[in-house]
């Protein structure tokens, strides 16, 4: 946690009516954001430049807990009518619900949240001009376009969003947040095939919360022509055997695995249901906490640690003012905790994680990921973890996935496989495909590569909740070997 | 009430475009939407969550010669009306011209859309919505089982003017409620609708339905993966089209070489036909698309070839022709979109449907969908809320979830009866949040391969 100093209160007028107006309609707990955003992106395709827009968004979003249930309203004027309204209505939310409340809701304590956070930043993004920012994506996309490319696309974007968060126990809290993503990625056409390969990711590419350094240290022009080539090699390239393998799968991929199949599975709100009709729920039962279910191998630890610097998910606190921490979610391959918040921490009898986000003023507060790591094990690197391999598939970079509704039956293709043969990557394979069932898929873990190859990827798009709601999450990993693993066709 | 929005919306537009025009802009275009919604979600048979927003989205797209630049905000003040053309110009300056650049569209026909906003919807009371989610409720305890989803109630003003002399504006409502309910031995039922009118949305009977699919699922037992006939319910169809729509009748996938779709080429079965209609109060019209091109009715598949797809302006200039209302709201890195379409009903019940299937599957629906090799449609994802062994036409038992991965064209091309009802449901369209709706009856289809 980086508490940078002590809050301005200079959104205080506001928040202090939206708390004052909701305690006299009747709520026993408020709390309140006022959030600003602003946004910019680029997006070069094939060549021109497609789009170049900027976004600002500000509002207020009040959370009432009144007559036992909870009420959410949110407005983008700041006059006070308009706060007024929005407190009333909340907890007008509240008292309608309250007839189907079959549960007492309790609320985990936490310490009075006080202070400030900000991401550190080198190199402002929306400070840069915007030709230097276009001209590098240009320069990016035209090393893509190798002979047989037929289009291509390269995106940048940033995010900036200023929060200050308070609640009726006295809390503040002003966070400045800065995330910047980029990405470039090349399209083969033969036929009926297509392929694609990206960098460092398709869909907006690697995202940081850090200043435009991390563009600069991405080097997509540096690896942009690799992309076009392998993109345009895959169309020659033999399909990937199906059937049962060993595979070593590169941080690129590894990272949604973790995502969808550890992340996910570990929300505590789609454990108690609340999820189940959009995101689903999950095969983590809390009768399995304390249990000793094994999760994974010995291997397998996962943590959620919203403290990284530069993490997409860290921060100073959560959206119900609890400090950012680090939890154990998994060790050793042992379930050992959840992503929780205050009401859904105190059914299981633990403080919260602090892991409660909303994607913006206008959204409730929900479970979320914040950096869903699995932990870099010393010994072999991810190049030690190839030359053991004596017959297996690499796989980079994710292109399809899909997870059922418990995070138990999963399928994930990538853009590309290396065969594996005497220890030495090989030829390219086209379309590989997997898929399995988490726990036997983690159980079979038996190698996970050292820290020299752990990387933070990040999922700009994490939804969940209805309406739903995007987050920035982050996922750090290394690296990691799995044996039997069925490999299905990719067509 | 409504008519007082468009009326402020329009105004904005117009002072908005005349800034634009002051400032410089050889041709601007400004899209405001405005939406007022609210949402009761209910989890374990209880309401868990209860929300509400008043939001705004002001889009300009300022045009320079062959330069343009996007900005966005979410306020109304005169204040942001000068930051967005300072920001907007600003994008366009810093950009390269382009060379292919089709301008904004001209004015044209815009339909005549009748039964777009209900007022009931427009002043839906979160009281309103607890009472429907209490009769979902009371189904689901009369079964024995959990209620869990969400009852969503919302409208949208949206208004979009160019310099060319494009003036669309429209409201429309929407009501949408989904269920999930949970029996403690295991089964889960499903059920949907929306509408645009809180009125024709009934908690009971969706209860009642999604509860009955819960105890008829209960017990399930473990199937083989293989290939086998199945009989596809609407929630399952909608999925298909969905995914469709988006890898395959967008005209810019087409235009990159990533899509299936192609003028005359068989896509499926004689018996399928779909087409894309934002007219059709069936479902939740629309007038126009997010640049004010008015929707036509498109023909996408024409018993079973394809014969047509969406276009937004940049697609349409492309192919020589006029857009046909589908863009998505800019900046749109996706491409024009169908977001109302509807699947040619057959003559069969649903009993009749499973009465054919002498062993297969009876599908509620898919979950978590996604292509696996677009071009060729290829889908992964699984079942979900109801699986059913059949034998001999009579469901036998219920059958635990299982995986599948094939392409969505092998499906639709052993397509071998329809059913003749026909139910719309909410539109997913890969993350793009646009308000669209698909109407689709259930199919049989000869051989589905499930794979795990």
């Amino acid at each position: 946690m980086t508490a940078q100093g002590a809050p301005t209160g200079a959104l205080r007028e506001i928040t202090d009516r939206a708390l004052d107006t909701a305690m006299s309609m009747g709520a026993d707990y408020a709390d309140v954001r006022v959030v600003r955003r602003v946004e910019e992106s680029v997006t070069v395709r094939t060549g021109r430049v497609e789009s170049v827009a900027s976004d600002e968004s500000e509002g207020v979003g009040i959370r009432v807990f009144a007559y036992g249930a909870w009420g959410f309203a949110a407005t983008r004027r700041y006059d006070a009518d308009a706060i007024d309204r929005a407190a009333d209505e909340a907890v007008r939310l509240a008292r309608a619900a309250a007839p189907s409340l079959r549960r007492r809701v309790t609320l985990a304590e936490r310490p009075r949240a006080y202070g400030t956070y900000a991401t550190p930043v080198r190199e402002d993004p929306f400070a840069l001009p915007l030709e230097a920012k276009v001209a590098d994506l240009l320069d990016a996309d035209a090393a893509l376009a190798v002979p047989g490319v037929v289009s291509t696309m390269s995106t940048y974007a940033a995010q900036r969003e200023w929060k200050t968060f308070a609640a009726t126990d006295g809390s503040l809290t002003e966070q400045v947040f800065t995330h910047v993503g980029a990405g470039v990625e090349a399209h083969a056409v033969r036929g009926n095939e297509h392929q694609r390969r990206s960098y460092p990711e398709a869909r907006g590419g690697r995202w940081r919360q850090a200043g435009y350094e991390f563009v600069r240290e991405l080097d997509l022009k540096g690896n942009a022509a690799r992309c076009g080539e392998e993109a345009v090699a895959l169309l020659s390239a033999p399909s990937c055997p199906e059937g049962p393998a060993t595979v070593v799968i590169d941080p690129s991929q590894l990272y949604l695995q973790i995502h969808e199949s550890c992340g996910h599975a570990a929300e505590l709100d789609r454990v108690f249901g609340a999820e189940a009709s959009y995101a689903g729920t999950s095969f983590l039962t809390t009768d399995l906490l304390d249990s000793g279910f094994r999760y994974g191998s010995d291997l397998v630890t996962l943590v959620a640690d919203a403290t990284v610097p530069g993490g997409p998910g860290s921060f100073g606190w959560d959206d119900e003012g609890v400090a950012a921490q680090r939890t154990t979610l998994v060790e050793n391959g042992i379930l050992t905790g959840y992503l929780t918040s205050r009401d859904t921490a105190s059914r299981v009898g633990r403080p919260s994680g602090g892991t409660v986000r909303a994607e913006s003023w206008n959204r409730l507060p929900l479970v979320r990921m914040t950096n869903v790591n699995l932990m870099p094990v010393p010994g072999m690197s991810l190049q030690d973890i190839v030359a053991d391999t004596d017959d297996g598939l690499y796989l980079t970079t994710n292109r399809s996935w899909s997870i059922d509704d418990r995070r138990w039956n999963f399928q994930f293709g990538t853009e590309i496989a290396y065969e594996i043969k005497g220890g030495r990557l090989g030829r390219i394979l086209k379309n590989p495909v997997y898929s399995g069932i988490t726990p036997e898929f983690w159980r079979s873990c038996d190698a996970v590569a050292d820290e020299r190859s752990y990387v933070m990827y990040g999922n700009p798009n994490c939804a969940k909740g209805l309406p739903p709601q995007c987050v920035q999450v982050g996922h750090g990993c290394s690296g990691a070997r799995f044996r039997g693993v069925r490999m299905a066709a990719g067509r | 009430m409504t008519t007082e929005r468009s009326a402020e919306l329009e105004r904005y537009a117009e002072r908005l475009l005349e800034r634009a025009r002051r400032h410089g802009a050889t041709d601007a275009e400004v899209s405001v939407e405005s939406r007022l919604s609210a949402l009761t979600r209910f989890a374990d048979s209880e309401i868990h969550q209860s929300v509400t927003e008043d939001t705004v989205r002001v889009n300009l797209r300022y045009v320079q010669g062959r330069r343009y630049g996007m900005a966005a905000t979410g306020r109304l003040d005169d204040a942001a009306l000068d930051t967005l053309v300072e920001g907007a110009a600003a994008n366009a300056a810093g950009t390269a011209e382009t060379d292919d650049w089709p301008g904004l569209p001209e004015p044209g026909p815009i339909p005549d859309v009748t039964g777009a906003y209900a007022a009931a919807t427009g002043e839906a009371t979160p009281e309103l919505r607890a009472g429907i989610v209490r009769e979902v409720i009371a189904a689901a305890d009369a079964a024995g089982v959990g209620a869990y989803g969400s009852y969503a109630t919302g409208t949208v003003t949206t208004a979009v003017l160019n310099s060319r002399g494009v003036r669309a504006v429209q409201t429309r409502s929407d009501a949408w409620l989904v269920t999930v309910h949970m029996s403690p031995d295991g089964g889960t039922g499903y059920a949907e609708t929306c509408a645009v009118d809180v009125a024709d949305v009934d908690g009971a009977a969706l209860g009642r339905e999604a509860a009955g699919k819960a105890r008829a699922a209960d017990n399930a037992v473990v199937l083989n993966p293989g290939e086998c006939p199945v009989v596809l319910e609407e929630y399952a169809v909608a999925d298909l089209l969905a995914k469709l729509g988006r890898c395959g009748f967008n005209a810019r996938a087409v235009q990159e070489g990533q899509s299936f779709a192609a003028p005359g080429v068989r896509v499926a079965g004689d018996l399928v036909t779909v087409w894309d209609d934002g007219t059709d109060p069936a479902g939740l019209p629309s007038a126009f698309d997010h640049e004010g091109v008015g929707k036509e009715r498109v023909s996408l598949i024409d018993r079973g070839r394809c014969v047509g797809l969406v276009h937004d302006t940049g697609t349409a200039a492309r192919a020589g022709i006029r857009s046909t209302g589908h863009a998505l709201p800019a900046p749109n890195p996706v491409g024009p979109l169908p977001t109302n379409m509807f699947m040619a009903p057959g003559r069969l019940s649903r009993e009749e449907l499973v009465g054919r299937l002498d062993r297969g599957l009876l599908v509620t629906r898919f979950y978590y969908t996604n292509p696996v090799d677009p071009k060729r449609a290829v889908v992964t994802g699984v079942t979900r809320d109801g699986v059913f062994l059949v034998e001999h036409g009579e469901i036998v038992a219920p059958v635990r979830d299982l995986r599948f991965s094939q392409s969505y064209l092998d499906v639709l091309r052993r397509v071998s009866a329809i059913g003749r009802d026909r139910r719309t449901v909410r539109g997913w369209f890969g993350g793009v949040s646009v308000l669209g709706d698909i109407t689709v009856p259930a199919v049989l289809v000869d051989g589905f391969r499930f794979s795990g």
